[in-house]
């Protein structure tokens, strides 16, 4: 593929569900999976005579995440009405924002797995509501149709056309996304429709100022499905102008199961949203007081932590982006790395270790038996020699399993390391002369016939000798000889 | 201002027979022209007028109610299965 020749461009737009108790213009409730249609109301229906007033809350948890990806607050917002005509919406409009959104000119900064590291500067993000849900699945001779959804607040980020890999994108949701959790308004659930994305895509030859035609990726159902997606497409894209082709303007929808992108509508016959200031919604000024009350209730952000960790405890920037990028996680870190346990050795041993052994198991951290103070305690038996790193990852999966705490672990079943250079010197000689092959090697200058008596030691102990004073008995003793 | 019916009728999912384009064209093309009266103004310093009422702010609390207004209106629906609204199957596009 000669795909050197061009470059990418990539903008992204999410749906992220305010978890309020009520819909954003209604009191019926919001919870997920309800009986079909039971949580709605005249609003929800645009019956006659039925108005919508808009939810306090929904407007707070808005402004506190577009403070959270560093957006400017409108100081005056309006609703508009954008129509459409299809069986999911019952009015035949929804409210959105159209002229006057809540926030704008915002950014996050991202790195990705790689290091790249890039600011995705965010166009917008506008109040709206959600349309209901269709069912085309069920029946042959029509479709089902779910008004429960239909009113429920969603915010809407628009990024500017600032990624250029699928990399950047991934690096970019997840982000925003822990973001999002750390706010603590949304549980930004992809599964039950509560963080959606779509993605607006299109190459162009490298240097070319104006854009190339894009293609917007609908049906996305995971952010791995996103990257592949836009790989997908870049491939695809490629090929067409490589072939002398135009690039179609269209809506395209991701099939998971075939991993690939078809063509759902061309939007030759582009809609027309004819929007127009809603009527029955009364403008809104916010107060400037407002925004710095809300902007005191936020926590600290994963960006600034990830910082703070990278500052405070030495960690490279991804170990601390691993760490950050789930709250509970890095509070479980920082209570672990609190109570006395080395930084470094604290991430990898919770993010490689437990967590490892967490995922195997389909647990988490959160009903997790090994306590922070506990995990912390069994690295500073390590750093104290108590035990070796090996019996360490021995005893790791029984507390996990019993919850009991490592010096107890290691009591019972007499895991303390031998340090004992006596008893050490007994056996190594033991070695030494049971393995003469060994020892032959040695003095032949192979290193690393030193490993295999080293190995001999460890069986003998059943792996608890302390590794190190083991090889400098071993060099030692050899090197005599 | 000329405004196009068959586009206007399209938009508004209405099918007009060649007589009723022909006279409502000509209907709306009078509205427009009338309204477009309105360009003579100067506006140039004026705030653009979202909402009539000199009101602003109102807000609900974050509380639920459950209605019962859904059972009424499934009611008068054409088609029905269980609670759910059945349609005719149309997917976007096709």
């Amino acid at each position: 593929m000669a795909s050197d020749k061009y470059e990418t461009v990539i903008g992204l737009e999410v749906h992220v569900q305010l978890q309020t108790e009520s819909k954003l213009f209604c009191s019926s409730s919001t919870q997920f999976g309800a009986e079909p249609n039971t949580q709605t109301t005249e609003v929800s229906f645009g019956l006659p005579g039925s108005l919508p007033v808009l939810n306090e809350k929904a407007l707070e948890y808005g402004i506190q995440i577009a403070l959270g990806i560093n957006c400017k607050i409108a100081e005056r917002l309006k609703f508009d009405r954008k129509h459409y005509f299809y069986p999911d919406l019952p009015k035949a409009y929804q409210i959105s924002q159209f002229d006057m959104p809540l926030s704008y000119e915002g950014y996050l900064d991202v790195t990705t797995k790689d290091n790249d590291s890039i600011r995705v500067r965010i166009n917008r993000a506008h109040l709206e509501e959600d349309a209901g849900k269709l069912d085309h699945e069920s029946h042959s001779d029509g479709s089902l149709v779910d008004y429960n959804r239909a009113g429920i607040p969603l915010l809407e980020i628009v990024t500017e056309p600032d990624l250029k890999t699928p990399e950047q994108a991934y690096a970019y949701l997840t982000l925003l996304k822990s973001t999002i959790k750390y706010i603590g308004v949304s549980d930004c659930s992809m599964e039950q429709g509560s963080l959606r994305c779509d993605a607006n895509i299109s190459i162009r030859p490298k240097g070319q100022k104006e854009l190339g035609t894009k293609t917007e990726i609908k049906n996305l159902n995971s952010f791995k499905a996103v990257a592949r997606s836009l790989q997908y497409e870049i491939d695809r894209q490629t090929q067409v102008v490589e072939s002398g082709d135009r690039v179609v303007q269209e809506t395209r929808l991701w099939n998971d199961a075939k991993q690939k992108t078809v063509t759902m509508r061309s939007k030759e016959e582009a809609h027309d949203y004819r929007f127009f200031p809603e009527p029955d919604l009364v403008p809104f000024t916010i107060s400037r007081e407002k925004v710095e009350e809300l902007k005191k209730l936020l926590p600290e952000l994963p960006q600034a932590r990830e910082h703070r960790f990278v500052k405070e405890f030495q960690l490279s920037e991804y170990d601390a982006q691993v760490l950050v990028s789930d709250k509970k996680t890095a509070d479980y870190y920082e209570v672990c790395v609190n109570s006395g346990a080395d930084p470094k050795k604290a991430s990898n041993w919770l993010t490689t270790e437990l967590l490892g052994i967490l995922n195997a198991r389909k647990e988490s951290l959160e009903n997790c038996k090994v306590t922070p103070e506990s995990l912390s305690l069994l690295l500073q038996m390590m750093d104290k020699q108590v035990i070796n790193g090996k019996i360490a990852k021995e005893i790791l999966p029984e507390m996990v399993e019993t919850g009991n705490s490592p010096e107890d672990i290691v009591k019972d079943r007499g895991m303390e390391q031998v340090s004992d250079t006596g008893l050490l010197e007994e056996l190594a000689k033991n070695i030494i002369n049971a393995n003469p092959k060994s020892v032959e090697d040695f003095k032949l200058g192979k290193k690393n016939a030193i490993s295999f008596l080293v190995g001999q030691m460890m069986k003998e102990t059943k792996g608890k000798a302390n590794p190190a004073i083991v090889n400098q008995l071993l060099q030692k003793t050899l090197s005599e000889m | 201002m000329e405004m196009d019916i068959n586009k206007v009728a399209l938009l508004s999912r209405i099918k007009l027979d060649e007589e009723e384009k022909v006279k409502l064209q000509n209907d709306l093309n009078q509205i427009l022209s009338y309204v477009e009266q309105l360009n003579e103004l100067d506006i140039a310093d004026v705030e653009p007028t979202s909402h009539v009422l000199n009101l602003e702010n109102v807000y609900r609390e974050d509380k639920v109610i459950q209605s019962e207004a859904y059972k009424e209106v499934l009611k008068h629906a054409p088609d029905i299965h269980g609670s759910y609204f059945k349609v005719p199957k149309v997917i976007e596009g096709s």
